[in-house]
């Protein structure tokens, strides 16, 4: 008694103080760095607004913006139709027993190196990749399709990981459902579409908005399937922060423009909070 | 009308599998290629691409360097995880929610943002490039992880076997080796191999704080510019195989979780 009760103000904090330190030095302090540095110009000291305003005067950096929201707003809609009848097939169509084997499949590519997976979709859809040759080879057209290195390429190579991944939160939120409410609104006369949409896609929102935010949040985050699907020819945020680093060594910049990212994915937050809120009560 | 939606949702499941699978099994399929291009039609199985794989330095080093990363990052997270969740769960202490949320906040912050911030900072205080810089970082987007699911996992039948130890006379290091890691072990494992996928697959950190010896996805990245390459194919289709190792080793650990 008497030795644990000296101890015992000692050891918790010796307990979570080794955690703490490193989330301090290793994330807070990096992020108040890189905070610092986005303060000041690339050559020469001094504190400065310029690499702020650089973003929100020159077109082209703005226009990386808006092609981050608009590909991360095709994605989560494109993913979030696709997913939820699959997860629904999944919950309603197959067999109990089934289920978790069915689950397993349907997220098995998620195990795949993501550079990787995204380099899989290049095969599919370049020049003479699978797609091409599949379309040439039936006539259904003379010269392939430009598919690889476009828009459409970034969003197929998105919607191909989080419906993976929508499909999982879903199906989790579908199979919490308790079926006396669709028996209840059966009962009460409502067919098998006005039961879903007054009872089980209200019921099943905070889940679609829940994968909705990861999905927004990975979607626009993320440099490695732009680069390899969507080639140099419509930046995103991310590839414009790596391009900053990679080829002119301008950290400041790089440092404002990740600053500025981190704003947008905070605005989502506060925007979802909501629904994020009811999910983790 | 019963039966066309049985068979429309039929022919959905197939379209999304057909969807989700296309690219694996083309990667998996054409890294059996003989000829030099990944490309239809295919020409028959062959193995020599694998060869070449293992006889490059370069990606034999590269799976070397990640594996030791992925075993040592996630070892550090683990216990930083672990001491740190027994601690938050087992004593009061001030401002124990705001420090908790702390800990778990570089899960809602993306990896490049965690990246930057690291490569910032350890160029200003003149870290050298390399892959213990790229470990740390690791640690860092692990950590929270093995935190939330080890903390999660912290019952109150485990209070009551660490109370009956203590009440036998045993110390508190004792009650923590000898009761509370094995009780505790499913989860700790299930975050250990958890750590080991993500630190495993993990390209932007590692491709912004490494230099000369780097991981397997940035020694992949690498051969990417070389265009469609049969090498990337079964380099890809090797690590491939390994997760879904890990992947097994994880769904493992979390079925034995459940007692029945």
């Amino acid at each position: 008694m008497s030795i644990s009760g000296s101890n015992s103000r000692a050891l918790p904090w010796a307990l979570v103080t080794p955690a703490l330190a490193w989330t301090l030095a290793f994330f807070v302090l990096p992020f108040i760095a890189m905070g610092l540095s986005s303060l000041t110009a690339h050559e020469g000291g001094g504190l400065t607004l310029a690499n702020y305003s650089q973003f929100f005067t020159d077109p082209s950096y703005w226009r990386a913006m808006v092609n981050s929201l608009e590909v991360t707003a095709i994605v989560t809609v494109i993913s979030i139709l696709l997913a939820y009848p699959f997860a629904w097939i999944l919950a309603e169509q197959v067999p109990e027993r089934w289920q978790r084997l069915a689950l397993m499949l349907a997220v098995l590519p998620f195990w795949t190196s993501y550079v990787v997976r995204s380099y899989s979709w290049l095969l599919v859809l370049a020049q003479n990749g699978v797609i091409n040759r599949a379309l040439t080879g039936i006539g259904l057209i003379a010269e392939p399709l430009q598919l690889a290195n476009t828009r459409f390429a970034t969003v197929t190579g998105f919607v191909h990981f989080f419906v993976m991944l929508l499909t999982l939160t879903i199906f989790a939120n579908l199979k919490q459902l308790s079926p006396s409410y669709r028996k209840a609104a059966a009962d009460l006369g409502a067919g098998p579409v006005r039961t879903f949409l007054h009872v089980v896609l209200p019921l099943t929102l905070p889940g679609i908005m829940v994968g909705a935010f990861l999905t927004f949040v990975l979607c626009i985050g993320d440099y490695i399937t732009p680069q390899i699907l969507g080639g140099n020819n419509e930046l995103v945020m991310p590839q414009l922060v790596m391009m900053q680093i990679g080829r002119r060594g301008d950290f400041p910049l790089a440092s404002a423009l990740s600053i500025i990212l981190m704003a947008v994915v905070t605005v989502a937050y506060l925007a979802c909070a909501r629904w994020l809120k009811i999910e983790r009560a | 009308m019963r039966a066309a939606v049985r068979i429309a949702a039929w022919l959905y499941a197939v379209a999304i599998y057909g969807f989700i699978f296309l690219p694996v099994v083309v990667l998996v399929l054409f890294s059996l290629q003989a000829t030099s291009f990944p490309i239809p039609p295919f020409t028959g199985p062959s193995l020599r691409w694998y060869q070449a794989v293992l006889s490059d330095t370069r990606l034999t080093s590269a799976l070397v360097n990640s594996l030791l990363v992925a075993v040592l990052s996630s070892l550090t997270s683990v216990t930083l995880g672990f001491l740190s969740a027994w601690g938050f769960a087992r004593f009061v202490l001030p401002g124990s929610a705001i420090l908790r949320g702390l800990i778990t906040l570089p899960l809602t912050v993306s990896y490049l943002i965690i990246g930057m911030g690291l490569l910032v900072l350890f160029n200003w205080a003149g870290v050298p490039k390399s892959l213990l810089a790229a470990g740390i970082g690791h640690v860092v987007i692990n950590l929270p992880l093995c935190f939330a699911i080890i903390y999660s996992q912290m019952g109150d039948h485990q209070i009551n076997i660490e109370r009956a130890a203590r009440d036998l006379g045993a110390a508190e290091w004792k009650v923590l080796l000898m009761i509370t890691v094995p009780v505790m072990a499913p989860a700790i494992f299930a975050g250990f191999f958890l750590s080991m996928t993500f630190s495993w697959d993990e390209f932007v950190i590692s491709f912004l704080l490494t230099r000369f010896e780097t991981t397997l996805p940035v020694e992949i990245w690498n051969l990417l510019r070389s265009g469609l390459n049969p090498k990337t194919n079964a380099v890809g289709s090797l690590v491939f195989a390994v997760s879904i190792v890990l992947v097994v080793f994880f769904e493992l650990t979390l079925l034995r979780r459940k007692p029945a």
